[in-house]
């Protein structure tokens, strides 16, 4: 044979022939090169909670995305939804990285023992009434219609943000942006495409994947008006005003939903967030349960 | 084997751009969704490599699926997909009349020659 035998021989090859492909190769750090001192004139606890907003989204999502492992209608499916999990972990631990190192940790650091990292902490130490994720993500998956109705939604609004974020005046901010930008367009890309086929698919399929935009459209109503957090860090260039994002999120979703024969609903009477706000709702409590339960239970534990 | 041939082999890696997907393909019900063999395309290799297969609904979802399976681990650049139906293989029955003629062929290699040094891949 003139070439490799299989890509993953030339995977192995490629990276020293030491027999660990499977354990990732060729991976970059998103912050390599990137100054992470905070820009003059940000105040440190304003960025930090503005990264709790974006890392505590990426953080629930991720759990009610892997809650469908073992339970999704196909394996291929399973897998897709548990990789657009850990894309969102990903971006949770980065931010909720920087909240730590810009010092906003609250109580956490002083529940979580020493050895764990503030990342750690922030994700399995605070509250629920310390979380500042939205209502959109924490709500129930309800069945696969809904998740991938939700999914487009939380995608597209996360999309529209990061895209504009690669700007931020914050380097790790803007790198940790450019690096979600593919991630969050592969997600949303496949959830649409889920939408098309749910809604433009059989009489049932159409049926469910009509109750998930219903069920999930009223949700949109809390994405859209900044805190004070976001409305000072917007000003100085380090955030994005959601009510910037409106327009694409808006065209995006109508135009799929749309193209899958559903049925647009009114534009939900717009509020400030609840979750932003720090009202977590009953169903986030039980979430982090399930979420922090093991690590609380068991604070020093290795795997 | 009695599937109807068509010979519309050589699809182009399928580009999954930012655009929203807007157009529907029809799909079918879950418990038709067909076979697919998936071939990669590593960083280094020079062929697309066949890897496994999967079920998708259709051919779109296919790649996709494929993408989340097989390349999960940067194996890739590029992905194939196609109906294992579509595929028209030789038969373990013919091996012998297939391949075995060529065994005692000794004159098709060219081993009768010196290589010269600079001449690679060979």
């Amino acid at each position: 044979m003139g070439h490799e035998e299989t890509v993953y021989d030339a995977l192995d090859h490629a990276h020293g022939g030491e027999g660990q492909w499977a354990f990732g190769t060729g991976f970059d750090d998103p912050l390599a090169g990137v100054d992470t001192t905070v820009p003059e004139g940000i105040d440190p606890a304003d960025l930090g909670a503005y990264c709790l907003m974006l890392g505590d989204d990426a953080l629930v999502l991720c759990q009610r995305l892997t809650q469908w492992v073992t339970n999704a209608p196909e394996l291929e499916e399973e897998v897709a939804l548990a990789n657009c999990g850990l894309d969102l972990l990903g971006q949770a631990r980065l931010l909720l990285a920087r909240a730590g190192s810009v010092g906003v940790l609250g109580r956490s650091r002083t529940l979580a023992t020493d050895p764990v990292p503030d990342e750690d902490a922030l994700a399995y130490f605070r509250d629920p009434d310390e979380f500042r994720s939205s209502w959109l993500v924490a709500a129930p998956n309800g069945d696969f219609g809904q998740t991938v109705v939700r999914l487009l939604a939380a995608s597209a609004w996360r999309l529209a943000l990061f895209a504009r974020l690669r700007e931020s005046r914050d380097p790790v901010l803007a790198a940790i942006a450019a690096k979600g930008v593919p991630e969050l367009t592969y997600h949303r890309d496949h959830a649409a495409r889920w939408v098309l086929r749910l809604g433009d698919g059989t009489a049932e399929s159409h049926r469910r994947a009509q109750a998930g935009v219903d069920t999930v459209w009223p949700l949109l109503a809390d994405l859209f008006t900044a805190t004070d957090v976001e409305a000072r860090l917007a000003a100085t260039g380090v955030a994005v005003d959601p009510a910037q994002l409106r327009d694409e999120v808006r065209g995006v979703l109508t135009l799929v939903l749309e193209r899958a024969t559903l049925t647009v609903p009114a534009w939900p009477a717009e509020q400030p967030s609840r979750g932003r706000a720090g009202e977590p709702g009953p169903e986030l409590t039980a979430l982090l349960a399930d979420l922090q339960g093991l690590a609380r239970a068991h604070p020093d534990a290795v795997w | 084997m009695s599937t109807d041939l068509t010979a519309e082999g050589g699809h182009g890696a399928v580009p999954t751009g930012p655009e929203v997907p807007v157009e529907p393909k029809a799909s079918t019900a879950r418990r038709d969704w067909p076979l697919y063999e998936v071939f990669v395309r590593g960083k280094r290799g020079l062929n697309h490599v066949h890897v496994g297969s999967l079920h998708a609904p259709d051919d779109e979802m296919a790649v996709h699926a494929a993408r989340d399976l097989y390349t999960r681990r940067n194996e890739g650049v590029s992905i194939w997909v196609v109906r294992s139906a579509d595929i028209t293989a030789s038969s373990p029955d013919e091996k012998d009349p297939m391949f075995a003629p060529n065994g005692d062929k000794v004159y098709r290699h060219p081993t009768f020659y010196e290589i010269p040094e600079n001449v690679p891949h060979m």
